[in-house]
Parts: structure tokens; sequence; C-alpha cells
């Protein structure tokens, strides 16, 4: 299924997609709201873009740098080359010390490789602990946003799972109550548990650390206890100097939700004491994405969400609707990059208002990397029939400038005149939510000559 | 060959970005004319409360705020009527009724409301976690403005752990609606001497 159809799903509840659309315009505003606090924000931005660009100009030569330092501060790090030996490293990391009770914060990358199910059948107990993740875990829904995983969820959704799951109170769908009652039920399943994986923010090549961004503390509650953690790190990831935290924490939050920092901003760079750290290095088709002049700025992504919370279409259509990992205008361009054929609709789920390029932080030319893969899809011969041919006709039509005249004249005549059932007829596509305008006499062609004209 | 050799061959081969240099990041950066007053205002935006100890005595300010508490730990020299030594477990997990940490931080950012928290003496991380409330003590004398110059004092030569704490725990999950308290501490009170 495509965008448009799975979208279909989504709005067919009118009321529901309205205060979709809100929840997520209430967060961009208090982004902007943050941003207009800081006077050099743009200049954050622009040194923030300059820093990922370096990095992804020596990428190999920054990743090896934070192997040799982790290693030093007695880390373990691992390389997976796809989602296959991501996984199986885990399982294994798991097995070695025995542990069949894993605690997971939130990791965007262990939901890319499906890493959830494959432990399960394995036979190990996994919990996702950050709120909404667990939300949607019990659910066994996907996350529909990747920094507010249970976004399209109304708070009588929420009640009636942990009713369901954790006995709550029937009806009672209050946040206070269901927040402090997951905090109950989790916090059993973190002291229980063998070990914790947390996903990675950023890795410092210089000190061979990682920093763990949270609000709700899952990510230090879980790595703490547990002897064992496993980090699983993107290659991209990675940032050269410490200092260079700075300028990514200052954006990060306000970015995302219009914090001015998270609860947690925490600096892993030991395991605890008589526990072992590792950390998965995971490729997964992201240094193909280095090579293409196109699309290699959509490495820089600091997963904010900000995109997503801005783009009027993501908004209207919830993150399910993009049948991919991550949704909105950045997974609109890394879904096409993993899987062009599978991904085809995604670059067309955009009005190219360029919104979202505007609000990123790394200032990511998001909506020029959509235009330019709805070419790669035209190319490609994936395009719809039935759009491909209608975009072939208007184009010839618009090469013949008679053939348009006399269209445009017939249809200023036709139009006014032909009732309703016709012309928003379930053929109409377009007219399903719209009303077309008030069609003039004239062509604009016809009136620039008679203005023309009239002067002389 | 390895995955190791393979993926940065693979970078090599598809790496297309000529190297530009690496950016100052200590920029010209936002000050605030009052420290404090920003401080307080940032932590109380993140659900936590600042306060200035005037005669330096923890202990009577534990006593007068904290009442009702029954399990103490503390991390600070400074504090000395804690109930439980927090270093002496041999596993984290006996932490678990900790109702309020004392704990030590380096130093307050203005424009967040966070502290630098790094005790290396500190031998179970979980407490700042696991305790239901965290009060915290920072030299009155050690805020700064923003994250440029809070990263001008943190280094990693070492192995260990540190991090910023802005204000309790707290989840916006469910419907967008704030909950002070959500894994961790349900109340972080900032205690400057």
């Amino acid at each position: 299924m495509g965008h448009p159809e799975a979208a279909e799903k989504f709005i067919a509840n009118d009321e529901r997609m309205h205060w979709h659309d809100k929840a997520l315009w209430f967060v961009r505003e208090k982004r902007d709201l943050a941003a207009h606090g800081i006077p050099e924000w743009e200049e954050l931005r622009r040194v923030a873009k300059q820093i990922k660009t370096h990095v992804m100009s020596k990428l190999d030569v920054y990743l090896e740098e934070f192997e040799e330092n982790a290693k030093e501060k007695g880390i373990h790090v691992h390389w997976a080359k796809d989602a296959k030996e991501h996984n199986e490293i885990v399982l294994k990391l798991l097995l070695n010390r025995g542990a069949k009770k894993l605690v997971k914060s939130k990791s965007m990358l262990t939901e890319e490789c499906h890493l959830n199910p494959y432990l399960e059948e394995n036979g190990i107990d996994v919990v996702d602990t950050d709120l909404g993740e667990r939300i949607v875990q019990l659910r066994e829904e996907a996350p529909s946003h990747i920094v507010l995983p249970a976004i399209h969820l109304k708070k009588e959704d929420v009640g009636t799972t942990f009713e369901h799951f954790l006995k709550t109170e029937k009806g009672n769908s209050d946040p206070t109550y269901l927040t402090r009652s997951a905090r109950v039920h989790l916090r059993k399943k973190f002291l229980n548990a063998d070990a914790s994986l947390t996903g990675v923010n950023f890795g410092i090549a210089e000190t061979g650390g990682i920093v763990v961004c949270t609000n709700e503390g899952n990510a230090d509650l879980g790595a703490s206890l547990a002897k064992l953690h496993i980090a699983s790190m993107g290659i991209e990831k990675i940032i050269p100097k410490i200092k260079d935290l700075a300028v990514f924490t200052r954006l990060l939050s306000r970015s995302a939700t219009g914090q001015p920092i998270t609860s947690y901003t925490s600096h892993f760079h030991a395991p605890v004491e008589g526990g072992e750290m590792h950390i998965i290095i995971v490729d997964n088709g992201r240094s193909k994405i280095l090579g293409s002049q196109d699309f290699k700025q959509s490495l820089n992504c600091i997963r904010c969400g900000a995109c997503l919370n801005t783009c009027p279409i993501y908004r209207r259509s919830g993150g399910h609707s993009y049948g991919y990992t991550i949704p909105g205008p950045i997974g609109s361009t890394l879904g096409p990059s993993k899987d062009l054929s599978a991904n085809k609709t995604l670059p067309f789920a955009c009005t190219l208002c360029a919104s979202c390029s505007n609000v990123c932080p790394i200032k990511i030319d998001l909506h020029h990397q959509l235009y330019k893969y709805r070419q790669h899809v035209v190319n490609a011969g994936l395009l719809a029939t039935k759009k491909h041919t209608i975009l072939k006709v208007a184009a010839w039509v618009m090469k013949h400038p008679s053939l348009l005249d006399f269209g445009g004249k017939i249809a200023r005549k036709i139009v006014p005149i032909m009732p309703r059932s016709i012309l928003y007829s379930s053929a109409n596509i377009w007219g399903k939510k719209r009303e077309l305008p008030k069609f003039p006499k004239n062509s604009f062609k016809e009136l620039y000559k008679q203005h023309k004209e009239g002067k002389k | 060959m390895s995955s190791k050799e393979t993926i940065l061959n693979s970078i090599r081969e598809n790496t297309i970005t000529s190297t530009i240099k690496l950016p100052e990041t200590n920029i010209p950066h936002i000050s605030y004319e009052n420290k404090n007053e920003k401080y307080a205002a940032a932590l109380a935006s993140v659900g936590g409360n600042a306060v200035w100890l005037e005669d330096g005595d923890i202990n009577a300010f534990v006593a007068e705020h904290y009442k009702d508490t029954e399990v103490i730990a503390s991390t600070c020299k400074e504090f000395t009527n804690e109930t439980i030594d927090a270093n002496k477990p041999n596993t984290p997990h006996a932490l678990e009724n900790v109702d309020l940490a004392v704990i030590k931080a380096q130093f307050a950012v203005a424009e967040n409301g966070a502290v630098w928290v790094k005790n290396p003496e500190n031998r179970h991380r979980a407490l700042y976690f696991l305790a239901k409330q965290l009060l915290i003590i920072v030299d009155k004398n050690a805020i700064v403005d923003t994250m440029h110059e809070a990263y001008e004092q943190i280094e990693f030569n070492k192995s260990g752990y540190g991090l910023f704490i802005s204000g309790p725990s707290k989840t916006a999950d469910i419907e967008q609606s704030l909950v002070i308290g959500a894994h961790g501490p349900t109340d972080a009170c900032i205690l400057f001497v």
C-alpha cells in the first residue's frame, strides 16, 4: 500500500485528523518560541551544518578514532554492515551473559533493524521503556513519530490499552494516573532486567563515549541497573569533539519539543561497576548515501522530528501512512534511499512548501531531495500509470499553444454550466475537499492582449 | 574481510564531500544580565525549583523541607544527615527505596536550567534515577550562560559517566500532557550554597 491509500484510512476520521494536525502544530509553535529565544539561532544552524559536512567528508577517520578511544575506556566496539548482523550481535551479547530480560530505551535504528521480533523469536523478553514506545509495543504497533511515538493515540486509547495490560481502573484515562501506573509497571522491569539497550544521539570521536538524551530517565535507569549495556549507533551519529555538543544540544531539544534541553543528557564513557558496555556501529545502507550528491545531506539528520511537526502532509496523514520506519519529510528521503520501489509514493507525500528545510536545525535540503526523488521514481518507471499518462497528456497539450487556447475556451464555456454531480464525480479526486474557483470569461492571454491593445 | 573493513571501505569509496574545516563551535552567544534569575526561570519552566541558601546549612534546609522523608542518601560532604550510605551496597538495586538523594553538581547553566553532574566518587549512577526526590547542591558562583561555556569545562580523558540534569524526569507521551515524574525523580530542587 502506498502513502495515498494508507493516508485515506487516516483521514476517514475527520475529527481525529484535525486533532492530530493541531497537536503537532502546537509542538511546532513551541519550537518557534524556543528558537526565537536564542539570538544566535541561525548561526548555530550554520555551524551545525558545517560540523556535519566536515564529518561526512572523513567519516572513516572519525569512526576509527571513536573505536580506538572507546576501547581505551574499556568499552567494546562491534561493527555491523546490515540489520541482520546487528541483530545477531545483540543476541550473541545477551546469550553470552545469560541475559533473558532486556529493557530498551528509544532507538529508531533498532526499529529499522526489526530487532524486537528477532529477539523475541529467540526467547528474549524485550520491554520498550519509553512511555510512548511501551504504549505502542503493547498495542503491537510501530511508533508513528520519531520523538513522540504515540502521538496518533488519544488518552482514551491509552486508557483502554493499560486497562487490558496493566489492569488500570476502567475508564480512567487521566494522563497523570496512566503515567504513574506505567512507572510502577516499568520500575519492576528495570529492577529485574539482565541487560539494557539504548540508542545513541551522539558518538564523540575525541573521547570514545556516547551521549543519550531522554526526558523520562529510562535510558539511564536501564543502563545503570543492568550489568550489560548495549548501545546501537548508526555510522552517521559521530561528531568530532566534545565541544561540538554545545551546538547540537542547544539545537536538538528546542527543535524537537521546544524544551531548552532534555531532562537528561547523559555522557556514557564507561560500563557500570562489574559490568560491560558494548557499542554496535551500524551501516545498513548509510555509507551508500554518502556517494549521492543529491541525497548525502540526509545523513546529517539528528532525528529531532521538527520536519514532521511542521509538515502539512505528515500532520494530516499520520506517521503510519508512510509505511517506513521513519515518517515525515526525512523518512520520505531515507525510505527511497533504502528501497526506491517499496517507498516510491513517499516523495509525493509533499507539497514542496519547504517548511521542513526551514525548520531543520542542520539545514538539510529536504524539499529539494523530495523533488529530486520524484524524478528518480519517474525515471525508474515506478510512477503509477494513471498519473504518468495524465502528466504526459498535460505536457503534450502545453507544448501546443493553439490546442491549449482551444481547450481553455471550451472549458470556460462548459464547466460553469455543468451539473455538480458530473463536475464533482468520483473521477475528480482534486475536487473531493475543494471547490473550483469561479471561471473568468477570458483567459490571461486574452486579457493581456486586450490590455496591450487598449494602451496603444 | 571483516565487517569493519567492509563498512570503512564502503565509506571511502562513496565519500564525495570535499573536506571543509571544522568550524569554531564557541560562537558569540547570548549572555544574561541576571544569571540567577534566568536560571530559576528556565528551571521552573521544566518543573524544577532553584533555591539560594544564605547560611549554607544544608542539614537545616533538609530538616525543614523534607520533613517526612525516611531514606536519605548523599554523595555530598556538606550534608551529614543521610540515613544510608549509598556507596555501601554492592548492587544499585539496594537503592530502590531511597526517598531523597542529596548530590553534588559542578555547575549550572542559565539558558536551560541544567546542572552538570559528574561525581566519580559516587559508586552507583542509578542513585540519580531511583531516588524519588533529588536535591542537587551547586556553588552559587558556578553559573554559566550557555552550553558553550559548559562544554569548555567538560572533559572525558578518563572513563566515567557524567550528565546534565534539568529538572525532574518527565513525559508528555500521552496526548502531549506534561506529567512530571516519569521513570526517575518526581521532584528536583537545585540548592545554591
